[in-house]
């Protein structure tokens, strides 16, 4: 009787019905993304009690006056978005042969085989698969028995353990997108294209690129976004080297000083939101 | 075997960062408020114990693993634990109340202190107390002016490893890690602390005397200067820093680590063979935990009772060797078969280790002309040197 009146009422209401539908999941959006941004950005401007380590609402601009001016934060911050920078491009580079494969070259069968190949890598934990590089890159390891018939060595723990690491990790997360972009390219336009004289090379260049290019960019924002806020990563194959996650990380871990932390992930936040805010005028947002 | 290591290094690690996270301890104020009992009067029924992972356990996490029915049985003393993972969660917990005991590292006891949380102990109450080893009691951080704020647990030295086949000759010195690093380029490792300058200062001590560091925890502005640009030359030679004590024994086995700072259950824990660690002639680094009576805790007798219990021979074997550590109670060894492993009651070894102590501004050493590094500048120079 009740669930009858109920849908009665809200029949002819449908400004209700939406609102009825949206208002959890937006209240929940509001709540963990933009209070918590907000709370985070007015604590870098508090302080900590020196005796206690407690919090305390005391406003001042040594924090974030300090992230921006030592050298310390400008080295770290280089080496996180070099890193970063690196890994997304590894990745793209990768991705893009391996997805117009996929969309492409292989029949439906193939293809959905390689989509499972693709994905399996993210069923298994992060952590596995990072002390799996760890392994792969120590002294005694795969890498360095594979590489020492050819007079190459393990690169070993430090910045470029990282890159590998971190672009195996998200190479699943840029494949996807730019297949799917690739996957939107009508076979006929390829044709089109041969038919016109165009070489495989041109037809990359001139055809397809500039349609992938929305597909490109999305995926790239996942290996950026994800490799700029690491810090498990580099802690198990980075060897000595700090990334930005490293340096928020210590400072709530051991230093307790939750304003200072709050202050450094304000640099991430910032390079994110230039970087979203360029992709957005390509319209790459939408091939999301 | 597996779980005591285990637990271990989740209490090791996280002790780690405890010491590492006081950002800056006040002065301990000396003349407490807080008086000590004169007499150990009726069970209360039930005692609040926190304290790190591994020193409570009372079968419900390993059946085998139980030193708290015992007590239990004996004092009708219920316990209550809860465990905590940094010295600032157990600072504010015992800020919150409710509790009647606390387990406190090197760098949280002053804090309490401080804070008038914890109460003086009158150690003559406690017929374990003789039996605890004479070189643990009244230290700086466990007693203010003579008087003794808890009982000593368990310590530990934070050790030179190394791998015999690729370091020759043995080491004898840390100068194996500082001035003579540049020779094992990228296999040497470091502890991933703050406090970790102290061991640069250790080293300091012994091979720049002009300095005149008398305690690596008491560094002026010009000693801390010597330390940091140490570790910074250091570092050129650092394979990696851990904190993991799962990671250091991964970087031995495999060779990516050929020498540098470790535990004594790390060595333990190493299937192959190649390591031997040594305390270095400069001496070492280590930590000592302290039993401590909270000033408004509502079981007094039922306190006293534990920290009694606690550092009996058997009781305080048995919860020292499951965490893997050196006993405070002399007769403790004839309870562990691994005392030798651990150095416990050797004296001169023990007089080498410096026991972690939180830096304050107000020097450790009783200087009172210059002002110390404090805590909160340790471990911004720590992300410095790290770079």
């Amino acid at each position: 009787m009740t669930t009858h009146r109920a849908s009665a009422f809200l029949a002819p209401r449908r400004r209700l019905q939406v609102a009825g539908l949206l208002t959890a999941p937006v209240a929940w959006l509001g709540l963990v993304y933009v209070v918590a941004l907000a709370a985070l950005l007015i604590t870098a401007f508090w302080t900590v009690d020196g005796l206690t380590g407690q919090v305390q609402i005391q406003w001042t601009t040594d924090n974030v006056v300090e992230v921006f001016t030592e050298a310390l934060y400008r080295t770290v911050t280089l080496r996180t978005l070099g890193i970063a920078a690196a890994v997304t491009v590894i990745d793209v580079l990768i991705a893009i042969p391996v997805a117009f494969f996929m969309a492409k070259v292989a029949g439906p069968r193939a293809r959905h085989l390689l989509v499972i190949a693709v994905l399996a890598p993210l069923w298994a934990s992060y952590l596995v698969k990072v002390y799996a590089w760890r392994a792969l890159l120590s002294a005694d390891g795969l890498i360095g028995w594979a590489g020492a018939p050819f007079g190459l060595d393990t690169p070993g723990y430090g910045i470029t353990g990282v890159i590998l690491t971190l672009s195996y990790l998200w190479l699943p997360y840029v494949i996807m997108p730019i297949y799917a972009g690739f996957d939107r390219v009508p076979d006929r336009l390829l044709e089109a294209s041969a038919d016109l004289g165009a070489r495989g090379g041109i037809t990359l260049m001139a055809v397809v690129l500039p349609m992938i290019r929305p597909a490109i960019i999305a995926g790239s924002i996942f290996a950026f976004c994800l490799s700029l806020g690491d810090y498990i990563t580099v802690g198990i194959v980075g060897g000595t080297t700090q990334m930005l996650g490293n340096l928020v990380y210590t400072n709530v871990g051991a230093a307790n000083n939750l304003p200072l932390a709050a202050a450094i992930s304000l640099i991430p936040i910032g390079i994110i939101f230039v970087y979203l805010a360029a992709v957005r005028r390509t319209g790459a947002l939408r091939s999301l | 075997m597996l779980k005591p290591t285990a637990r271990m290094s989740l209490r090791a690690g996280v002790a780690s960062v405890a010491v590492a996270s006081l950002a800056a301890c006040g002065t301990a104020s000396s003349g407490s408020d807080t008086e000590a009992a004169t007499e150990i009067g009726d069970a209360e029924g039930t005692v609040s114990i926190l304290a790190w992972p591994g020193y409570v356990e009372d079968g419900s996490n390993d059946p085998t693993v139980d030193w708290v029915s015992d007590f239990e049985e004996a004092t009708s003393c219920e316990v209550v634990s809860k465990t905590y993972g940094t010295s600032d969660e157990a600072y504010q917990l015992m800020q919150s109340g409710g509790y009647d005991v606390v387990a406190a590292s090197g760098d949280l006891t002053l804090r309490l202190i401080a804070a008038d949380l914890v109460s003086a102990v009158n150690t003559d109450l406690l017929e374990n107390y003789e039996g605890i080893f004479d070189f643990l009691k009244d230290k700086e951080w466990n007693s203010v002016d003579g008087v003794s704020y808890g009982v000593p647990h368990g310590y530990g030295a934070n050790l030179l490893m190394y791998n015999t086949e690729v370091v020759d000759p043995a080491p004898t010195s840390w100068d194996v890690v500082f001035d003579s690093a540049s020779d094992y380029a990228g296999a040497v490792t470091a502890y991933d602390s703050p406090i970790y300058i102290a061991d640069a200062a250790v080293y300091l001590m012994t091979h720049e005397p002009d300095l005149g560091i008398t305690n690596p925890y008491a560094l002026d502005e010009d000693q801390f200067a010597a330390a940091v640009d140490l570790l910074k030359l250091q570092k050129e030679s650092v394979g990696e820093y851990w904190s993991d004590y799962l990671k250091e024994i991964q970087a031995f086995e495999s060779g990516d680590s050929v020498v540098g700072t470790t535990w004594q259950v790390i060595q333990n824990s190493i299937s192959t063979g190649n390591t031997e660690v040594v305390l270095p002639e400069e001496g070492a680094t280590g930590w000592s935990d302290t039993w401590m009576i909270a000033s408004e805790a509502e079981s007094p007798n039922c306190a006293y009772m534990w920290l009694d219990y606690i550092a009996s021979p058997e009781a305080n074997a048995t919860a020292t060797a499951y965490f893997g550590e050196a006993p405070s109670s002399e007769a403790a060894c004839d309870f562990r078969d691994d005392c030798e492993a651990y150095h416990a009651g050797d004296e001169e070894y023990a007089s080498q280790i410096w026991y972690w102590t939180t830096p304050v501004a107000e020097c450790v050493d009783g200087r009172e002309d210059v002002e110390c590094v404090d805590y909160a500048e340790w471990t911004k120079a720590w992300q410095e040197i790290k770079g």
